[in-house]
Formats: structure tokens, C-alpha cells, sequence
């Protein structure tokens, strides 16, 4: 049965919850626990970006299905200030603040499916889809 | 107890099909989970129907109808259905099964009134018992969600003398984590121990927020003469920050604390041996 839920990104509280709905997510759909591990990782990173520098936002996380597989996935949105060089923000170790850089390139390394959508004053999308 | 005797079971093995389609029909929404469990719970209830008595679901012949519930209790729990709705799904049987007594003996009222009420007391039992799975459920889940969701509060402790070890347990996103690493490093000035062993396995979730807390936290040790041994990393873990690109250089991890331990006693110069077995070994030492 498909499933979604929307929960708020403001502060460091709302970004241990969202690794915990997202852990119970993975649970749900049967991952392995390395699996598991790794989509709470990168929904870990986006969801402190979102915080951090969206200025806040949400993440969905949903139950989906192709091909006959299942996996879960979550789309973090902010409407913060957005990034200008997707390019040079998805460089392993570039940080604009203090991190180490390793955020989204990570995420993505630890998903199956990634994208991010964002412009400068449009806010940013970023969506990650990891399979069972 | 004297065997009631019913007509429930003969109706529900005759009209299963029409009244599975007559009960789903009064549900909210519907999935393939609910009409299964809707369809496993007729069968289930027929066979404790014939087999037992309707006045207590308790007894083994009800064992598959309570386990068809519990089950179906959990899984709907878990994907956040309130026990209420889980407890409405049970009960809304009563109205399509009492019209269908009510069709099937139109001339004998008497009949009617035994069995809607034979058939009252054992649905409200398994309302009662999908509305305690429920619950305890959500119980189990909300204590989950809380161990995740623990402060971190840790203590410094001294293993030996010149080993010291901080075991980490909860989330390191909030301001306190400073504090706590910064405890370490005022432990490492005032003892001046030349090992200290980070332990992680209470860590539920290892980002690069917690990497690089890590690594400071290393860093800024060894500029105080200790070197620190990180334990704890399970496999899961391993293999999640080397995904994320973390490079955690020339700092010695280990799996387990115990590791951890024998390695930090080593550089000390110390190591761990068996007793030698002559004589049942030498005597314990004295309690200090
Ligand atoms: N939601 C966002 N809104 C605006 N800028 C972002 C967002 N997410 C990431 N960035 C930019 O991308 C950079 C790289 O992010 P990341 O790889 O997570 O590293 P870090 O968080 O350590 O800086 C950030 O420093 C920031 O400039
Ligand atoms: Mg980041």
C-alpha cells in the first residue's frame, strides 16, 4: 500500500525525528540493516542542509514501488536562498559554512536515485530514493 | 461450559462471500491488507465458531482468529492507524452479519435475537483484544523513538591508569555534544592519560556532523600528548562512511570497546594474559 507522510524541518530536534521516521520507513519496507543505515545517513545530510542553510522546510517520506520493487523515498524542500553552483556544491569536501563538505555528495553516493533541483532566491528540492 | 448452540457457523460457510463484500464495503478505505485480514478473520471465526464457544474468545479453538487479529493489530499499528480505527475494523462486521441473521431467519426472531446477541459478545472480545495489540504497539513504538531521541549525557570514565574512555550514547546533533568532547579534552589536561578510547556504539546514526566532531575532538587530543582509539564502529557503520566520503585518516578504530582496551593498554607497555593453570592458577587479587 503506498504511504506518505510530511513532517517540518526547523531545527536539530526535527532532524533527529526525521532519521527516526525515516529508519521505521526503511524498517517497514523490509530493508537490510546496512541499507537501512545508509538512507538514514543521506537523509541525515539533506535534512541538516535544509535546516542549516534552507533556512528550514520539510521532508516527505513515502513508500514506493517499481518494477516490482519497493524502496522509500523522501524529497526535502526549503524555500531558503537556494544555491547558484550545483556543481561546485556537490564537490566532495567544498562547504560554503564550516561542514566538511561530504553532505550531498555522500547523500548521493548513499542513495540509488538522487536529484536536486534549486536556483538562486528559488529555494532548493533535493530528492533521494534508495531500492530494497 | 455447555456448547451453545449456534447457526452462526453454517451462515458464515454458506454467505462468506457476500458478507466479506458487505463488511469490506463499510470500510473507509480499503488495501489487499485489509481484505485479506477481512477474508483470514471469517475463516478463522467460522472454525472458532464450530469448534467453540462464543461466550470467550480465550480458548485454543479461538487461537487463529486472535492471531489473524494480532497480527493484522501490529501491521496496521505500525503504519500509524489509531487503535480506535483498528478496533472500528472488527466491529463493523456486527452490521452486515446481523442483517444476514436477521435475512436468513426472518420467521424466527427468537433465533435472531440468540445470535446477534452469541455474536455481540465475541466481536466486542475481539475489539477489546485488536485494541490491546494496538496500543501496546504503539507503546513499543514510542519507547523506540525515545531510546533514539536520548540526550547525550556521558561520562569521562578511567579505565586504567593513563587510559580513559567515553562512551557515547544518543545523537550528537545538539549543542551538547561540544560540551561533552570538551569534558574529554579537560579530563585528558588533568589526568594527562595518553590514550583515550571514544566508544560509538550508542551512536544510532554516524553523519559527517558526527565525523567531524570526531575528528576534532582527535585532533585537538593529540595536541595535548593523548592519542584516542575510536570503537564501536559496527559493520553497517563501516561501510556508511566510506560511502559518505569521510576519511578518518590515521586514527585507530576498532569494533568493540574490549579492542579498543587492549590495544590502549599495550601502549602503555601493559598487556592482558591468562593465569598460569598450575595449582588452579594464582589467587584472586584482593578488592580495593
Ligand atoms: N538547502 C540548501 N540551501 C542552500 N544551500 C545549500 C543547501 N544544501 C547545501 N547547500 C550548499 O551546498 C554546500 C555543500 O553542502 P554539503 O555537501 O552538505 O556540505 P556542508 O554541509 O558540509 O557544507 C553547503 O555548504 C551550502 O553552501
Ligand atoms: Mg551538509
Amino acid at each position: 500500500m503506498a504511504w506518505s507522510e510530511t513532517l517540518p524541518l526547523r531545527s536539530s530536534e526535527d532532524v533527529v525525528t526525521v532519521r527516526q521516521r525515516v529508519r521505521m520507513a526503511a524498517d517497514r519496507e523490509g530493508f537490510r540493516l546496512v541499507d537501512q543505515t545508509k538512507i538514514v545517513t543521506a537523509a541525515s545530510e539533506i535534512a541538516r542542509n535544509t535546516v542549516i542553510y534552507g533556512g528550514g522546510g520539510s521532508a516527505t517520506i513515502e513508500g514506493v514501488e517499481k518494477n516490482g520493487r519497493r524502496g522509500v523515498r523522501i524529497t526535502f524542500e526549503d524555500n531558503g536562498p537556494g544555491i547558484a553552483d550545483i556543481e561546485l556544491a556537490m564537490k566532495d569536501g567544498w562547504t560554503s559554512g564550516a561542514g566538511l563538505g561530504l553532505g550531498l555528495s555522500g547523500a548521493k553516493r548513499l542513495s540509488n536515485e538522487f536529484e536536486i533541483v534549486s536556483a538562486p532566491g528559488k529555494g532548493t528540492r533535493v530528492t533521494l530514493t534508495r531500492w530494497r | 461450559m455447555a456448547q451453545t448452540s449456534t447457526v452462526i457457523p453454517e451462515a458464515l460457510l454458506k454467505h462468506e462471500a457476500s458478507l466479506l463484500s458487505d463488511w469490506v464495503a463499510k470500510q473507509g478505505k480499503t488495501g489487499p491488507e485489509l481484505h485479506k485480514a477481512a477474508r483470514e478473520f471469517l475463516g478463522a471465526f467460522r472454525e472458532g465458531a464450530q469448534s467453540g464457544s462464543l461466550d470467550s474468545i480465550d480458548g485454543a479453538a479461538w487461537e487463529h482468529a486472535r492471531e489473524v487479529l494480532t497480527d493484522f493489530s501490529i501491521e496496521q499499528s505500525r503504519q500509524g492507524v489509531s487503535a480506535v480505527e483498528v478496533a472500528t475494523f472488527i466491529l463493523s462486521l456486527k452490521e452486515p452479519l446481523f442483517a444476514l441473521l436477521q435475512r436468513l431467519y426472518s420467521q424466527q426472531p427468537e433465533i435472531v435475537a440468540r445470535e446477534v446477541w452469541n455474536a455481540t459478545r465475541a466481536i466486542d472480545q475481539f475489539a477489546l483484544h485488536t485494541t490491546s495489540v494496538a496500543l501496546k504497539t504503539r507503546e513499543e513504538l514510542i519507547a523506540r523513538q525515545q531510546s533514539e531521541m536520548l540526550e547525550l549525557s556521558t561520562p569521562v570514565v578511567k579505565l586504567w591508569d593513563g587510559v580513559l574512555a567515553l562512551p557515547l550514547i544518543g545523537t550528537l546533533d545538539s549543542e551538547r555534544t561540544q560540551v561533552v568532547m570538551e569534558n574529554l579534552l579537560e579530563e585528558i589536561v588533568r589526568s594527562g592519560a595518553g590514550v583515550a578510547i571514544i566508544d560509538i556504539t550508542g551512536v544510532p546514526t554516524v553523519d559527517t556532523l558526527v565525523a567531524q566532531h570526531l575528528l576534532k575532538t582527535v585532533a585537538a587530543a593529540r595536541l595535548m600528548g593523548a592519542e584516542c582509539i575510536i570503537s564501536g564502529i559496527r559493520p553497517q557503520i563501516a561501510a556508511t562512511i566510506v560511502h559518505l566520503g569521510v576519511d578518518l585518516g590515521d586514527v585507530t578504530t576498532k569494533a568493540t570497546l574490549a579492542d579498543a582496551f587492549r590495544i590502549a593498554l599495550y601502549r602503555n607497555g601493559l598487556q592482558v594474559t591468562a593465569r598460569a593453570a598450575r595449582n588452579g592458577g594464582a589467587p584472586e587479587p584482593a578488592r580495593g
